[in-house]
Formats: structure tokens, sequence, C-alpha cells
């Protein structure tokens, strides 16, 4: 983990360096709960969350992150229009350098964008989400939960369930659950499932009745609006129909399944809100919690691997 | 003037084999060949013993940036990075700005070729107005003016009643469709190829069947049509088997690649290298197979370089945004030489793909040794290496997705008519 200089993507991170960020973040939980939330690790250390991408949660989440460990926090928000993102994003990096910015937490429409900042700007990258490809704090935040829960995050079965194609969460999930000897299932309809993401012993179902069997998780993804326009799903109703997560469908589940999202959820569409709200079944405000947690631990590895 | 190559290899036609030898130019022309041609008075004399004297190359496919897009290349830029190629003739693609749709505009190319004194242009021509894929060019005119097909370039020709009307069309004037093949609507908007590489890196993916699928329609419409169609940069094994089939059966189908398609897989384009983002995308490894096997057996008629100049901002940028295309003049010899070194190709193979087939589906006087030819030679050492370096190419265009690559095989002098373009 010394050398760890921005977290792209959980691809090139390994088990013992999940391991050790779960612990710091475990840590931070306590912490966090206990009041005591201030830290001064980051102190006269500059955070820049640069969003091209709308995202209140994420950013939120690491901006209360970087302030509980001192940092001094920015947010920008760059509005993109498709033509000009790209110019956008290396003129952006160039004034970043120019500020001295140490920590910069980046979301962007496009596959690669954080990692091709990566390579122009001196400060630490964090991928807070890049187009289709990975999300990896999300997937932290859920074997985090996951980890609390169910006492370890390993020998889990995982079924996730939805949009798997148009999913940076899935992904980045897949990555790491599979990497700490999870079972994974994917269930969606065939649209939804891209080529050649079955690796690693991932398998695919098309019915939740047959995905869900014996699940210690549940987790649902959010499905865009675009994608029924799109021509992916013919329809909401005929989606909530087959893979909508509702009580009924849960039930294929273990009997003590828990349920999560990242949010934000589109209730009646892929997860009824009697499960979303179900505090026995639904781990969904927890992931949140252990977001600001994740986000922490993050920061601060990626501070002492990095001399400033 | 005179030139005596001395103790070089060339390509005997009638042995279809290389002989050792030596090779008279005389008043711009391929004088005379064979033994010990002795040194004629006044005449310069080049000896270069382990050289090969190729036919210089004829490439049928690069855009080349002018008009319109000199910040990428201009012709003149492009003509050296073509004589340090061994490149002495270019097929160009019409998609400049303004398209290449009016007989004055391909007259405008031939001259510009003309000017640069090292390399013949020999320009295509739009088969639709403006390259807008609605109305066709007219085909009878810009076929007099020069235009030697017809192609919308690296777009498709989506319409299927359009792509009728085109090869019927241009057949009562005797001239060829090509067509960039790819099925419009399945490859809208994708950046790589369909698969796990795609999925995982979170790239918009184009399945590899749509270009058989424009593949198989194409060639029904030709058969329909009595048309002649040219299938440029082919890249999958499905494609090429339908083209075998097309060929077998006697119709008027033809085809070219280049050398990304059967020198890389997908795999260049990990990191979210834009350099090596191409259209039509790097296939998998079976097609890359596929591509080569279509080299030996013949299905494939020529190498082109598909030459694509790019600048940094059209390729620094994420990979979905970023332009898709690269650079291939300087690297299309040393790359299709990699073929005979690994012993997929013979080297008279190699170069007839690269020269007579080429020149014969131009229907141009180039492109073997024959005495009385006009002498566009290239001197080439087949074990010589050198580095492909972005960045130090010859000529503007630096993207090369051939970055870092060590190649057997230099160029060493480019005459054009007998006058030397390139080497000291």
């Amino acid at each position: 983990m010394a050398s760890l200089k921005h977290l792209l993507g959980i691809e090139g991170l390994n088990p013992v360096s999940v391991t050790n960020l779960l612990d710091l973040a475990e840590s931070y939980v306590l912490l966090n709960r206990s009041g005591k939330t201030q830290r001064d690790s980051l102190r006269g250390r500059t955070l820049i969350n640069l969003f091209f991408e709308d995202s209140t949660r994420t950013r939120t989440s690491f901006e209360l992150a970087g302030r509980r460990l001192g940092a001094d926090v920015v947010n920008m928000s760059v509005a993109t229009s498709s033509v000009t993102k790209g110019e956008t994003l290396l003129d952006t990096a160039a004034t970043l350098n120019a500020m001295n910015c140490d920590l910069l937490v980046v979301r962007h429409n496009r596959s690669g964008a954080p990692a091709l900042l990566a390579e122009k700007v001196t400060a630490s990258v964090i991928n807070a989400g890049d187009g289709t490809h990975e999300h990896p704090t999300q997937a932290l935040l859920d074997a985090l939960t996951m980890r609390r829960h169910k006492g370890r995050i390993s020998g889990l079965t995982v079924a996730i369930c939805g949009d798997i194609a148009h999913s940076r969460v899935a992904r980045s999930n897949i990555l790491l659950l599979t990497m700490m000897g999870n079972f994974v299932r994917l269930i969606g309809p065939p649209t939804l499932l891209p080529g050649g993401i079955g690796i690693n012993g991932v398998e695919v179902f098309h019915s939740m009745e047959e995905g869900l069997k014996g699940a210690d998780i549940v987790m649902a993804l959010r499905l865009q609006k675009e994608r029924m326009s799109g021509g992916m799903v013919p329809s909401s109703r005929e989606f909530f129909t087959y893979y909508g997560l509702d009580r009924k469908k849960l039930a294929y589940a273990k009997p003590d399944a828990l349920v999560m999202h990242p949010g934000p959820m589109n209730r009646g569409v892929e997860i009824d809100s009697d499960i979303a709200d179900d505090a026995a079944r639904s781990l969904i405000k927890e992931q949140v919690e252990m977001g600001v947690a994740v986000r922490m631990a993050v920061l601060d590895t990626l501070a002492r691997s990095t001399n400033w | 003037m005179s030139i005596v190559f001395r103790k070089i290899s060339y390509l005997d036609e009638a042995a279809q084999a290389l002989v050792e030898g030596d090779l008279l130019v005389r008043d711009g022309r391929i004088a005379d060949f064979g033994q010990n041609l002795g040194r004629p008075d006044g005449a310069e004399i080049i000896e270069a013993e382990g050289a090969v004297l190729s036919p210089g190359l004829v490439d049928i496919r690069a855009s080349l940036g002018e008009p319109g897009f000199e910040y990428r290349e201009t012709i003149a830029s492009a003509a050296i990075a073509a004589a340090a190629g061994g490149i002495t003739s270019i097929a160009v693609l019409p998609d400049s700005a303004p398209p290449i749709d009016d007989p004055a505009l391909v007259h405008l190319i031939i001259a510009r070729g003309l000017e640069t004194g090292s390399v013949s242009l020999l320009p295509y021509a739009a088969a639709t107005r403006g390259l807008n894929g609605e109305e066709l060019a007219e085909y009878g005119l810009l076929k007099a003016a020069g235009a030697v097909a017809f192609t919308d370039g690296g777009k498709t020709i989506a319409s299927s009643r359009l792509m009728r009307l085109a090869l019927s069309y241009a057949s009562g004037f005797g001239a060829r469709i090509v067509q960039h093949p790819e099925d419009f609507e399945l490859a809208k908007g994708g950046a790589a190829t369909a698969g796990a590489r795609a999925t995982w890196m979170g790239l918009p993916g184009i399945p590899a069947a749509a270009e058989a699928i424009c593949v198989a329609r194409d060639i029904r419409l030709a058969e329909l049509t009595g048309g002649a169609v040219h299938f440029a940069h082919v890249t999958t094994g499905e494609a090429l088997a339908l083209i075998r089939v097309a060929k077998d059966k006697g119709l008027r189908v033809t085809c070219d690649t280049a050398p990304p398609y059967f020198d890389l897989n997908e795999t260049a384009i990990g990191d979210y290298r834009t350099y090596s983002k191409l259209s039509p995308p790097l296939r998998d490894e079976a097609d890359r197979l596929a591509v080569v096997e279509g080299l030996k057996d013949g299905t494939i008629d020529a190498i082109a370089s598909d030459h694509q100049p790019r600048d940094a901002d059209d390729k620094r940028l994420p990979f979905a945004d970023a332009s898709p295309g690269g650079s291939g003049l300087a690297t299309l010899l040393g790359i299709t030489l990699v073929q005979v070194q690994n012993g997929a190709l013979t080297l008279p193979q190699a170069l007839a793909l690269l020269t007579k087939k080429p020149a014969a589906w131009l229907g141009i006087e180039a492109g073997v040794i024959a005495r009385g030819r006009p002498a566009d030679l290239t001197l080439f050492h087949p074990e010589r290496s050198w580095f492909v370096q972005a960045g130090k190419l010859p000529g503007k265009a630096q993207n090369t997705p051939f970055d870092g690559r060590a190649l057997e095989g230099v160029v060493l002098g480019t005459w054009k008519a007998g006058r030397r373009v390139f080497g000291q």
C-alpha cells in the first residue's frame, strides 16, 4: 500500500490493501460515532472535489471525510457539454497544478477520465466514479457494510441485480468481492448484461428466483430512465415486475439476506419502498454512513503514502 | 541522368522470386535490370549489398489532412512521411473539408501531389455529395477528372437503398464503391470492440459482427447490381470468410486491410491508450490471426496504411471522446515485414500486397519492376532495425499505434520517377 499514489479503481488493489483500508475505515466509524470527529492528519492539505457529473451524496461524503481529517476542501462543479468536456478536463488539470492541490477527487461521465487526469496533475487522484468503468470507494464502503453485518468479507454469496451494463458500482463490486473470495451472481435482462462480464467465476442469471437462491446480500442497482428510452428495457413496470426487488423476490434469498443499494433509489423501479425502508433488512442508510468512514480511510492512506 | 543500383535484390516478375543483380534507371524510367550491368558513363552508382530494391509502395488508403485539417497534417508533411516510408503513390480519401465531391477538388489534389515531386496523389471522390450519405455524387464527372473510386471515407454508406444505387450507378462508369464496412447503427457511439475488454474498461462496444453484417449486405447488393465493391480495412475473420466466398462466386468484390489489424489486437488499448483507438476498432487475437490468414491466402488484395493524421489535442481526451485513427505512412513497410520475419508471408508476397496488387487495383502504371516503367523505387535493408517513436516520426502526424516498437526493415532511399526523394 505504501506505493499507492492514486485510487483509480479496485483493479490495482490486492486483498491486503483492501483489508487495510477496511480496518482503518472501521476505526473511523467508531470515531465518527463517538462524536470526536475532528482529526488533523490532513491539516494544511487541499482537497478538491472535481465533479463533472452531478452528485450530491458522493461529493458531500468526500467533503465531510476531508474536513474531518482537517483538510481544506474546495468543491468544483464543472458544467459539461459534450463538445467542450475534454478540453475542460486538461485545462482544469493545469489550473489544479497551479493551485497546489494535494488530493483530487474526480467524477466524470467518461471512463478513464480520472486516469487521464492522474497523468497530468501532481495531486493524488481518487476516482469518485468514471463513466461505466469503476467507482472504487463505493465498492469499499459496500464491503465494509457487508463485513460489519456478516462478520466477514469472504465466502459470501452476493447477488447484484438490474442494470449491470451501465453500472460502475457493479464493476467495482465484482472486482472487489471476487478478489476477496466471495461468490458473485449477476441478475438482469440480457440487454443490461454486457459481454465478458462473467469473470472470476461470476454467474449470470436472467431470473431473480434462480439468481437470488442462497444469497447473503442482495444489491439492487439504479436503473436510469434513459435505458427505457434507449430501448434496452421496454418499461419501468415490466422491469419492476421481473427485476424490481420486492418482498416476494427477496424471499428467494437466504432468510437473513440483507439488502443494499448504492443510491439514489428509483422506488418502484428497481426496489420496492417496503424493502428499502425495512430497517431489519435494508442496509441502505448504513451504506451512507460507511461512505464517510471509507473515504476518510482512503484519503488518509493516500496522504500517508505520498510525499508532499 | 542515369542511376545504377548495384548488387541489390529485386523481384523478378517472371521468376516470382528475389534475384540479386543490378538495375539501371535512365531518364526517370527503369531501363534495364540483370547481372553485371556495368557502370555507364556519368551514371550515379548506388551500391547497396544486402538491400532490396522494391517498386515504390502504392498505398490505397490514406487521409492527408489537407484541405481543412492542416493542424493535423499538410500534403507537404505527408509527402515527407511517405517518402521516408518508401511510398510513392497514395490514394487519398475524400474526407477533407471541404470533402472531395467536385471535379475541381479532384484536380486540386492531383496538382498538389505533383507539386510535392515525391508522391503521386490519386484522389478518391465522395460516394455521396458532401459525404452526407443522402445523394449520389457526380461519378461520371468526378471519374473524368481523375477520381480513382468512390467512398465516404471513414463513414459507412449506411442506407441499403443508397448503397444499391451507388453500386449500380458507378458500374455504368466502370467505377468502384469503397465501403467502410461497419453496420452504422451497431457502430454508433462505439469506441472499442464489444467484449470483456470493453466491458471492463467501461467503453461503449461495437460488436465485431457489425463488420460482417455490412459486408454480407454489400456483397449481396454487388450481386444484385453487378457493381464492384471494395471493403476497406477489413478486420474480422467472419467478414473475410464472406469475401472469400464472394470472390469464389466471381463477384466483383475486393478488400484491403491495414497494419494495425494484423499486427495488434485490442490489448493495445489498455490503460486507455487513445493512439490505439482506431476505426474500425482493434479486434481480438482470433480476428488478428484471421487477417494474417487472409493476407496469406490472397483474400486480401492489398495492405493500405490507413493513415489518419491526428494531433495531440484530438487524442488527449477521455478514450470515448478521442478521435479515432492512427498515422501509418512511416510504418507501412516495417509492420508488413514483421509478417515476413515471422514466416507468415514470403517477401515477394508481402511486397506484392504493397506494390503490384494495389497498383493493379488502382489501374496505374506502377508497382512492378519492368523495363520502361517510371522509376518509382524504394531501397530498403530488410535486416537493419529502427525504433518507432511517436514525436520523432517523419512528417507532422505522430499518432502512431506502434509507439515503442522495434522494427526490422529500414528504408535507405526512395526515388520518384528516377529522382531521389528520400535518403542521403
